[in-house]
């Protein structure tokens, strides 16, 4: 009984990664054929059922004149993706902390409303926001720029860094704040010496939704940027219009997506601790 | 005072640019929809609700939002009930429990497009493995993208690829948190493990299991990006989610006085399907709470 039980779980474990993994494997063995691996129908091992060759990869590296530059959209978009990053961190921290800690009034709003009117900026899609932020970059002169995407990024990300954050203000004791307080350290100095030290795994959570949500959004990209600027997500998805080199495809794209998934790995055991329990209550 | 100065100086910096960010251009689509903005004649005059008069006989927009609601319900629903079950599988004792639980999040880590490019090419009926697959198990091939119906199921196939890591992820840290207490209760009471789990652990889960939920659906009522990739809302208007059927309109077609209309009845519709979708299933999970 236990050992079929032990045998049926490990088997879901397994089919499941199977179909996580599946995709991957899949784009890895395709970067390596040329077009007689594919036009002869799925192929999956090298040497055994097509002759490998390394045409996929090389086409990335290989800047101007033939092949795909992938090395400036990259730089766009590590560029871009860590700013706002960054910024909707600190900006999102700090209102996260505020909203914690103290009670804000305006009339009929009090922090409740704030905190929401914050976190449902996710609902807004994308579409309806995309023509609005055209006239409106473009007015300031920053259309096909990063600053302009950053900008309109932050707007993205910093809803993200509020929503982690707050829930992670909320389950650190306000006895930390009282005592220092006490200690006559005024609010923007209890923040920076006292809480801000304890904050590294909300942090490192809140950040890395960050950067996931900016270095894989496509659409602001696709809308807001043509030539002078463009980022990853972008140029790959060129690539799948024109004629389609399957094999560089697939090596540009396994490029795009390594850093996150390496990051995901790094910074494992912040991910699977509890700290985001109750952030959605 | 000094307190009460202090205080904004949190709040207002992260405030006063999300407002000036996204309230202008907000309350700048209001105001297009009012007007007869297209490629012609690009500018706001006031054509009063002639756009939303049009757009309430316009079909496509109505069976794109059917479509949508189908499409978002359904890829949630699959993507809670698999993300619970995996996470309840590496909650405990596993061989290589973290290994798996970073494996298990990585898909949402990557970005829905250019998964997708490549999801295309597992579809393609010829020359993918998926059929390849089937093929060799035996099974007929499949015209996963270019028949109404299979084509709808590969859109969900891959949006339940990219997020239920995200269920998964929630609910696991859901699970790390719970109280050890009800557990040892339940235990003493000699509660087999399907008891334990329909007394205690889903029940505690219940306001996580809401959490997670309404934001997957907030997600998902914004399809649009796999659609564009794998379909481009075909065959036909097959997989056209609200979404994309604005873009057509606004960006292909230029109609953007029209667009704008779409997009206003389209968010607000979203908030009101979203509140009571909320409201619901706080009820359907507290009263199973009582049972």
């Amino acid at each position: 009984m236990l050992g079929l039980y032990r045998f049926l779980k490990y088997s879901a474990i397994l089919l499941w990664s199977a179909f996580v993994a599946g995709p991957f494997l899949w784009a890895l063995t395709t970067s390596f054929k040329t077009s007689e691996g594919i036009v002869s129908g799925a192929t999956y091992i090298p040497w055994l059922q097509y002759k490998p060759s390394l045409d996929g990869w090389g086409v990335l590296f290989r800047r101007g004149g033939q092949g795909i530059d992938i090395v400036d959209p990259y730089l766009a978009s590590l560029t871009v993706t860590l700013s706002a990053s960054a910024i909707s961190l600190v900006l999102g921290t700090l209102a996260a902390y505020g909203l914690s800690r103290f009670s804000y009034k305006a009339g009929p709003i009090k922090n409740a409303d704030i905190t929401f009117f914050f976190i449902s900026q996710r609902i807004m899609p994308p579409i309806v926001l995309s023509i609005p932020f055209f006239l409106m970059l473009q007015a300031f002169g920053l259309l096909d720029t990063k600053l302009g995407l950053i900008i309109v990024y932050v707007a993205l990300l910093m809803p993200i860094a509020v929503w982690v954050m707050i829930d992670f203000f909320h389950n650190i004791p306000v006895e930390l704040d009282e005592t220092a307080m006490l200690d006559g350290c005024r609010p923007v100095e209890t923040f920076f010496r006292v809480i801000l030290p304890n904050c590294k795994p909300g942090l490192v959570v809140a950040g890395l939704f960050c950067l996931i949500f900016g270095w894989n959004d496509f659409f602001f990209a696709f809308m807001l940027t043509f030539t002078k600027t463009q980022l990853l997500p972008v140029a790959v998805v060129a690539l799948n219009s024109s004629v389609t080199p399957w094999w560089s495809l697939s090596a540009s794209a396994l490029v795009s997506v390594a850093p996150l998934v390496i990051l995901a790995f790094v910074v494992e055991k912040y991910l699977s601790r509890g700290n985001l329990a109750g952030a959605i209550k | 005072m000094l307190v009460s100065r202090q205080k904004l100086i949190f709040l207002l910096p992260g405030l006063l640019v999300l407002v000036a960010i996204i309230i202008f251009p907000l309350l700048f689509t209001i105001r297009v929809s009012f007007s007869s903005w297209d490629v012609m004649y690009p500018g706001l005059d006031w054509i009063g609700g002639k756009n939303y008069s049009r757009l309430f006989s316009d079909s496509r927009f109505w069976e794109s939002l059917q479509r949508l609601a189908g499409i978002a319900v359904g890829t949630v629903v699959i993507e809670y009930l698999l993300g619970f079950g995996l996470a309840l599988l590496v909650w405990k004792e596993v061989r290589y429990k973290r290994f798996f639980r970073v494996l298990f999040l990585v898909p949402m880590m990557t970005t829905p497009v250019i998964m997708s490019v490549i999801w295309r090419t597992i579809f393609h009926e010829s020359l993918g493995p998926l059929n390849n697959i089937l093929g060799f198990l035996g099974l007929g091939q499949v015209p996963w993208l270019s028949t109404a119906g299979m084509a709808v199921v590969s859109v969900m196939m891959v949006e339940i690829w990219q997020w239920t890591p995200f269920m998964f992820l929630l609910l696991l840290a859901g699970l790390l948190s719970l109280p050890k207490e009800p557990f040892q209760a339940a235990a003493i009471d000699g509660a087999g493990p399907f008891r334990t789990f329909f007394m205690v652990t889903f029940p505690l889960m219940a306001p996580i299991s809401i959490g997670t939920l309404i934001i997957r659906l907030i997600e998902a009522s914004k399809i649009m990006e796999t659609v564009y990739v794998l379909t481009s809302g075909g065959p036909g208007t097959a997989t056209e989610t609200s979404s994309y059927y604005i873009y057509i309109r606004g960006l292909r077609d230029f109609q953007i006085g029209y667009a704008a209309s779409l997009s206003v009845t389209y968010l607000v519709l979203m908030i009101l399907a979203l509140t009571i979708l909320a409201k619901f299933l706080v009820r359907a999970f507290i009263s199973k709470d009582k049972a």
